[in-house]
């Protein structure tokens, strides 16, 4: 019995230990500086909640929260939109069904930092270019307004993770069964119909987790932000992650960026347990 | 039997051209990597006449890209190859253990998934940087730690399917627990490590924050590299899309290789 306890540490050691060490000690004790002056240096003094009473007269804070939620809303939208669109059109029996599912699957193998990058190209001098060539004057000047870089990040996004969105809308897909869709043909049901009413409430669960998922990478997002706007102009399409980065890293303030991390966590871990008590009621339903 | 051959058919030329909308981006930016910074501003759009391949030779030197390009395989290797050991060995120990200990071990592995990095990036660097170990040895260590939850919940949900029978028949052949776990429920694992290794692979290889807080300049990744890289060359597109364009080249020949096995990990991986 002693043989057993004792294997059954030795296999959990090591991720156990990593687990402690690179998550649950830093969120315990990052808790604990919110309530600090610390700034990275040595000392600091217990301040209270002085901290959290300041971040919500912190204007670029809460500019930062409006502008990502905003993102988050357009986001979720158009993504599963597209993401279900491109996935319905994907499981009809075209000939480049699977050559269409690795192209709109790339751009997610490759990192937000460099997608950001290529599309800051596009933005400023294609768009510009083409702006010229075709007398478009909305299209010159991207990225250098707020609402220009607002729809610069959607586009990436939508770009990069509609692929995505589509694989999981296509696994439900694939899991509707063909039997029921042809019974609703027999019927006299056109396609609408068929989806309508035999498709969709099948791929519901689908919803769900597309819905969460989009929503915590919205809210997560740092690396397309920093390389297509860095937040600009004037911080006005700085997201959440950037501003605490900003906060501590630039500014220093270690604690008071800490403090936006435990709200930041709030909000994330807020959005997860949602998902997961959604989960759960569909399981009872099913 | 004629008309939805003929709507077939449209569809197929909407998905193609919707195929070709989603490569446009590319296109870009590898028709104006080999243009000079003159030609990028006389004409953004078209091939040009004379293709200079000089902008890749610079960008090439400049990023160090054999350098970077290491840097990055060893953290992935070393990351993923320890994220798939001890996160399958681990949910091994969970999954077989029914005690109550076990269960609430697990729930704190599924919990942290709920954890975003920036909530504990300040500390962490903190305390990494207290003890020295903001080096390539310590960002491995955080990626098992950031890793392992997602992993271990993987490997739970395959190991329930797998027979104990299995390692009570092993246990009375005399093999102890070490043996029985790689000799025989790892290699049964293998398709569900490949979906881990996969979904992994991508994260790491592909990360910019969590290097950047940790690594210096004479360890940085592909993405970090490429973001000093950038800052060098803001006004000089030529040399910063050839850049970029090399930095893409390593992970399309992977994925043209291994695009089913990669689709099916992440297809596996975001809906159990």
């Amino acid at each position: 019995m002693k043989n057993k306890s004792l294997s059954f540490w030795l296999f959990l050691g090591p991720v156990l230990i990593s687990l402690c060490v690179v998550v649950l000690v830093p969120l315990i004790y990052g808790f604990i500086f919110s309530f600090t002056d610390w700034t990275g240096l040595k000392g600091s003094n217990f301040i209270g909640l002085e901290n959290y009473v300041d971040l919500f007269k912190d204007k670029e804070f809460l500019q930062s929260i409006w502008f990502t939620t905003k993102f988050a809303v357009v986001a979720i939208i158009l993504l599963n939109v597209i993401g279900l669109g491109l996935a319905l059109l994907v499981t009809r029996k075209l000939k480049s069904s699977n050559f269409l599912r690795t192209i709109f699957f790339m751009p997610n193998l490759i990192g937000g930092l460099i997608l950001g990058f290529i599309w800051q190209f596009i933005f400023i001098n294609v768009f510009d270019g083409v702006g010229k060539l075709l007398h478009m004057e909305w299209l010159s000047g991207w990225l250098s307004t707020t609402e220009t870089g607002f729809w610069g990040l959607i586009i990436l996004t939508v770009w990069q993770w509609a692929g995505y969105i589509m694989i999981i809308y296509i696994a439900y897909l694939e899991g509707v069964p063909q039997e029921l869709i042809e019974a609703a043909e027999m019927d006299g049901a056109n396609s609408f119909q068929r989806f309508r009413n035999v498709t969709f409430p099948l791929i519901r669960p689908a919803f769900t987790v597309c819905l969460f998922l989009t929503l915590s990478h919205s809210f997560k997002m740092y690396d397309q932000n920093l390389s297509l706007t860095a937040g600009g102009p004037f911080n006005s399409t700085q997201m959440v992650a950037m501003e605490i980065y900003k906060t501590a890293f630039n500014e220093n303030l270690m604690a008071f960026a800490q403090s936006k991390a435990v709200i930041f966590f709030i909000i994330v871990a807020g959005i997860g347990l949602t998902q997961v008590y959604f989960n759960k009621k569909k399981e009872v339903d099913l | 039997m004629k008309k939805k051959k003929r709507n077939l058919l449209i569809l197929e030329i909407v998905g193609l051209l919707l195929a070709l909308l989603w490569l446009s981006p590319f296109y870009i930016m590898i028709v104006n990597s080999i243009k000079t910074k003159k030609e990028i501003f006389s004409d953004v759009i078209g091939i040009p006449e004379e293709w200079t391949f000089e902008n890749f030779s610079n960008a090439f030197i400049d990023l160090d890209f054999i350098h970077s390009f290491i840097n990055s395989l060893i953290i992935t290797i070393f990351s993923v190859g320890i994220i798939i050991i001890f996160s399958a060995m681990a949910a091994y120990a969970l999954q077989r253990n029914k005690s109550k200990l076990s269960g609430m071990i697990f729930f704190i592995f599924v919990a942290a998934m709920l954890i975003p990095f920036q909530s504990v990036m300040i500390p962490l660097v903190s305390l990494f940087g207290k003890v020295e170990m903001l080096n390539q040895v310590g960002l491995i260590f955080m990626y098992l730690g950031f890793g392992s939850s997602l992993s271990i919940f993987l490997y739970h949900g395959s190991l329930s399917s797998v027979a104990v029978s299995l390692d009570e028949a092993a246990t009375i052949d005399g093999a102890n627990k070490w043996q029985i776990f790689w000799r025989i429920i790892f290699p049964i694992l293998k398709p569900i490590s490949v979906t881990v290794g996969i979904l992994n692979v991508i994260w790491i290889w592909n990360d910019y924050l969590l290097p950047s807080l940790v690594l210096n300049e004479q360890s940085a990744t592909i993405p970090l590299k490429m973001f000093f890289f950038f800052g060098q060359y803001t006004k000089q597109w030529h040399l910063a899309l050839a850049g970029l364009t090399i930095a893409i080249i390593p992970v399309i020949i992977v994925y043209f290789f291994a695009q089913k096995h990669i689709i099916k990990g992440v297809s596996d991986g975001a809906v159990k």
